[in-house]
């Protein structure tokens, strides 16, 4: 095994064209397991601890460009105005110790459908920007990402270098079930974001499906609900029967297996009672923020 | 490969090490330095847990070139640490001079033990240690060393935590005797401790 030590992006994309199976370490919770299990025995580790731009983060006017190996404890520090989904779902990663190392690069690198950043990029919506030495940079849609039971659209020679992630512009919520608190890979987990200046909700599902997942048909659903109703200008209470068909829609788009955290049915059950009660709690908190600024106006 | 570090605020290096080795196995093999425990190997427990760059960290899960050049603190150089914090304060790297740190071959024969026959007397300990051995919060002793580091840490940027601050900053931090409470009780008594001595 070699270890790579490139001291910026530039050495690191060399390094990587060179050595395409080389593996990326970053806060290393993910591939020092697999070492230290002997799971995984890489001709190359190359770190990227070196590389100060992957810790950075840019708030911009529309977007936040989030260097890939910010951790989870920066994200849940510096930015839950912004991204309150994703800080949400920081807050659920693992225990202080692995979020003080571990960021959303290495979820979207190892691309398991258990990765807790998943669902609340998939309802805030983003690109990856991944780059290569041959052929540059490029930004991958989040909904293209996700191909395959821990796999993703990454290229071999290509690198994660952040996700350019929309601020947010209504309420966020995530929920995950597991057993406890702290230390827990979810049975499953549910992301949602309202975004009112387009007048959407989009979701996000992780592990119930071989990949993270949003539930379209549960979207296009309450989207045209809300539309029909005038709820995004009246403010009024969803209807429980408007919540309970989302609530369904969202299950049915699982697609989850029976494994030793829990099993399929339980997981289905679970996603649609966690997609009623997050809608609820983004719903009341749009809901009493509109009130507010009438008020206001007033 | 060899590494170079800062361990305990002095300088270390480590030959022959292997490329996919942890610093937790550097620390312990090459370094003679047990007191970071070794038992999940996978960030579950926190046994393992050390201070790299003042941040906490499992170190079973950082490789040891990820610690080149960098400072790492482990429990054997906690009160040296701690010491030297009451001393110069806020210094969160354990390197703060040239003369501070705890040597190798000190760490290497740290011990609770110290010269009386009761438990920690005539021993230079942290807070942090004293309040654990006061409050009765070591049972088989094996979670205790990245307990103290996290609950250090814990102190160090929160004077006065709540119940749900302790219980959040050591749930990374597995007990197999379940001594919760009584660890508990320990960062309640070193916050208080903390407190008066302000």
């Amino acid at each position: 095994m070699d270890f790579l030590r490139p001291a910026s992006w530039e050495e690191a994309l060399a390094a990587k064209a060179e050595h395409p199976t080389a593996v990326p370490i970053a806060g290393g919770t993910d591939v020092m397991v697999e070492i230290n299990f002997d799971h995984r025995r890489p001709e190359y580790l190359l770190d990227l601890n070196r590389i100060s731009e992957l810790q950075d983060w840019h708030v911009g006017e529309e977007t936040v460009q989030l260097g890939a190996s910010v951790p989870y404890t920066k994200i849940m520090e510096n930015l839950r105005t912004e991204l309150p989904g994703l800080a949400l779902a920081s807050h659920t990663v693992a225990s202080p110790q692995i979020r003080n190392r571990g960021g959303v690069g290495g979820n979207l690198g190892t691309a398991s459908p258990a990765g807790d950043a998943h669902p609340a990029l998939l309802a805030a919506d983003c690109e990856v920007e991944v780059e290569s030495q041959a052929r540059g940079s490029r930004l991958i849609p989040i909904d293209a990402f996700y191909t395959g039971v821990k796999r993703n659209a990454l290229e071999a020679d290509e690198l994660i270098k952040s996700v350019h992630i929309k601020k947010a512009d209504g309420p966020q919520q995530y929920s995950k079930v597991g057993t406890r608190n702290a230390m827990v890979i979810a049975v499953c987990a549910f992301g949602i974001a309202l975004h009112p200046e387009t007048r959407t909700v989009r979701t996000g599902i992780g592990s119930a499906a071989p990949t993270p997942i949003r539930a379209k048909a549960a979207e296009e659903f309450l989207n045209s609900a809300l539309e029909e109703g005038g709820f995004w200008d009246n403010g009024k209470i969803i209807t429980p029967s408007i919540a309970k068909q989302f609530a369904e829609l969202c299950s049915g788009a699982a697609n989850p297996i029976d494994d030793v955290r829990g099993t399929a049915s339980y997981r289905k059950h679970a996603v649609g009672i966690m997609a009623r009660r997050t809608l609820g709690w983004t719903w009341e908190s749009y809901r009493s923020g509109k009130g507010r600024g009438a008020e206001g106006v007033a | 490969m060899r590494v170079n570090f800062t361990v305990n605020g002095r300088q270390q290096e480590a030959d022959d090490v292997w490329e996919g080795e942890s610093l937790l196995y550097v620390l312990r093999e090459r370094m003679g330095l047990p007191g970071s425990k070794n038992a999940c190997e996978q960030g579950e427990c926190g046994s393992c847990t050390v201070r790299l760059d003042g941040v906490p960290v499992c170190s079973c899960l950082v490789a040891a070139g990820q610690a080149e050049g960098r400072e790492v603190v482990t429990v054997e150089g906690l009160a040296g640490f701690a010491k030297q914090r009451a001393e110069h304060g806020g210094c969160a790297s354990g390197a703060c001079g040239s003369e501070g740190g705890t040597s190798l071959q000190a760490a290497q024969q740290w011990s609770a033990k110290g010269t009386d026959s009761q438990t920690g007397e005539g021993t230079e300990l942290s807070p942090v240690q004293q309040a654990f051995i006061d409050a009765g919060a070591v049972q088989c002793g094996f979670c205790t060393p990245g307990l103290l580091v996290a609950a250090d840490e814990l102190l160090e940027r929160n004077e006065s935590p709540s119940d749900a601050d302790i219980r959040e900053a050591l749930s990374g931090n597995l007990c197999r005797c379940t001594g919760y409470e009584k660890i508990l009780d320990a960062v309640r008594l070193a916050a208080a401790r903390q407190g008066e001595a302000v």
